[in-house]
């Protein structure tokens, strides 16, 4: 074992372990944890007209001391200002609003993808996640066509003599609704999916034997059985409807603004870093729950793969 | 009342095709649509080809859809052999220290809101810059890293997920043969999580060559990707240009998905096969 090169490679070989582990972890530290330690620091600090645009954290007093300038004003103002408010309230609501509408059109699609012939199956699902593929952008720029003026919807109507004058449908919350629930289905179908599948279908014959009725045996058995499901595809589908972002600017009313526009605004065109910053703060704060919920769903689905 | 219910389910499931399925055929068709009001069908002069040609000499386009080509690309193999590395870690390392960090950080990821996750990247390069005078201006390279910063967790569940369907016994048993742990990685585990690899190359592709609210954090002026592009059209309302492309991106995309799943299930099948063959020669 003479040269550089055996040498490099066992080398590698005997630290390969802590490697393997430590780049990835060095990596996402790095772009992951430190960013979002930066905007916590940036939350605290106060605005200001330079570059950057906000006041330093610590000052130095002395040649050993330091002082911190904990500066809790962002959220006082986020507090007093109805426009946050607002747009946090809106935001959650048009969020749990299209969350639901996905679980009504999503669930009864699971079910019968997960009561299909196998053989189909595949095909089935291959269908779901397809469009999940194609450009996110291009499938919400596609509903503009639809949903617009004198677009495909309102002229099919208008010929069936249904209207009698164009509805006003694109910047809308009605179309933000249409926005989220279209793209984010596949998200709610695959979890639903996923756990129905696993059904012991001997349960569903049992109570048909005992006399239930095919609505009383799924209110009482596949209902139940497919909580874990519901709660996954709920969630997957709630935490990102909550700050999107595209959806609204693309199809939402100009007048009402969902909270992602309003740190980006705030961000942006306001040049108020610690405001954005705060807001940011409070979005991640109000969905701490939710996404624990998630993180404890995925690592229970992991353990018993 | 039998046949009713037997319909019900079937029913929702072709609503719902038809709900997911209705806007990309309608971006399709209004591709070849003569008239510049997107919507309305010109009869007299369509169906027609003039957007696509109109495409092909807008440098606007084409220049940002070469540039999200190499960042997609860039960024795809890059979260591949670090998503891969964390997935590894955490399915058969056991216990290390900073595991718990490690399983955090690649899941934090997947549901953090893209507006926090942009607003905390551009931060980052900017304190970056700062302090280290790198990055001098934010573009290509800034809007690189960060696709990889959340591309890499998509790959490491994926991989992880794959790895935790099979079990040691096959690394053990190698290991207890004498191969050295590299051997072991490159001539079993490899090939074992390949379509793990595939997935997750193809999937942080899309997920860069389709991110807006990211790349319009770290992006510097002149650095426009093609959805950033899009977007900013699109704002505007529609314009039957962005159906052309539309419609030559799904095409490839769907082409794309189809083989690989295709490809994916005939290996695994034929992998069955042979794991079968070889229980029954013993």
């Amino acid at each position: 074992m003479t040269g550089g090169r055996p040498r490099l490679w066992e080398l590698l070989e005997r630290r390969g372990r802590a490697l393997v582990s430590g780049i990835p972890l060095g990596w996402l530290s790095l772009f992951f944890l430190i960013p979002f330690l930066i905007v916590l620091k940036i939350s605290f600090s106060e605005a200001r007209l330079a570059m950057p645009p906000y006041a330093p954290l610590l000052v130095r007093t002395g040649a050993h001391t330091l002082a911190i300038h904990m500066h809790l004003e962002n959220y006082r103002l986020l507090a007093s200002d109805p426009l946050y408010l607002d747009s946090l309230l809106y935001s959650l609501r048009v969020a749990a609003g299209s969350t639901l509408c996905c679980l009504l059109l999503g669930y009864p699609m699971a079910l019968a993808i997960a009561r299909a012939h196998p053989a189909r199956r595949h095909l089935l699902l291959m269908a779901i996640i397809l469009p999940f593929w194609t450009s996110f952008l291009l499938r919400v720029y596609a509903w503009i066509g639809l949903l617009q003026d004198n677009g495909v919807i309102n002229h099919l109507l208008l010929s069936l003599h249904l209207i009698h004058q164009p509805l006003v449908m694109v910047n809308t919350t009605f179309a933000v609704y249409v926005g989220i629930v279209y793209s984010y289905l596949p998200f709610m179908v695959l979890p639903l999916y996923a756990n129905l599948e696993k059904h012991d279908a001997t349960l569903l014959e049992a109570a048909a034997d005992l006399g239930a009725r095919p609505w009383r045996a799924f209110c009482r058995i596949t209902l139940p059985l497919s909580g874990p499901g519901i709660m996954a595809g709920v969630l997957l589908v709630f935490i990102p409807a909550v700050g999107e972002f595209v959806i609204p600017s693309l199809l939402g009313p100009a007048n009402q603004l969902m909270i992602g526009r309003v740190v980006s605004n705030e961000f942006f065109e306001n040049r108020d870093w610690p405001t954005a910053s705060a807001l940011a703060i409070v979005l991640l704060l109000l969905l701490l729950a939710p996404i624990v919920l998630l993180q404890r769903y995925r690592r229970r689905e992991l353990a018993s793969a | 009342m039998n046949a009713r219910r037997a319909l019900l389910l079937p029913s929702a499931l072709a609503l719902g095709y038809a709900f997911l399925y209705l806007p990309i055929v309608s971006l399709i068709v209004f591709s070849f649509n003569a008239s510049r009001l997107v919507t309305v069908w010109d009869a007299a002069h369509s169906p027609t080809l003039r957007w696509y040609v109109e495409l092909l000499h807008n440098d606007q386009i084409l220049s940002a859809a070469r540039l999200s080509l190499g960042i997609a690309t860039l960024n795809a193999t890059a979260a591949v052999i670090l998503g891969t590395a964390a997935g590894f870690a955490l399915a058969r390392f056991g216990r290390f220290r900073g595991r718990g960090l490690l399983s955090a950080l690649t899941t934090a990821p997947l549901v953090m809101p893209e507006i926090i996750t942009g607003l905390s990247l551009l931060l980052l390069f900017i304190s970056m810059q700062q302090l280290l005078g790198w990055p001098a201006r934010r573009g290509a390279a800034t809007i690189t890293l960060a696709h990889i910063s959340f591309s890499v967790s998509y790959v490491a569940i994926v991989v992880q997920a794959r790895l935790a369907g099979f079990d040691h016994s096959l690394e053990e048993a190698a290991l207890d043969l004498g191969a050295r742990p590299a051997q072991v990685f490159r001539r079993i585990t490899l090939p074992l999580i390949a379509p793990a690899l595939l997935s997750g190359w193809l999937l942080s592709f899309t997920l860069s060559w389709d991110d807006v609210v990211i790349s319009q954090f770290v992006a510097g002026p002149g650095s426009s990707t093609l959805p950033m592009v899009i977007f900013s059209k699109v704002r505007l309302g529609v314009s039957p240009d962005v159906n052309a492309l539309a419609t030559l991106l799904i095409t490839l995309v769907a082409a794309g998905v189809v083989g690989s799943t295709l490809w994916l299930q005939r290996r695994e099948q034929r992998r069955g096969s042979e794991m079968r063959q070889a229980v029954t020669e013993e």
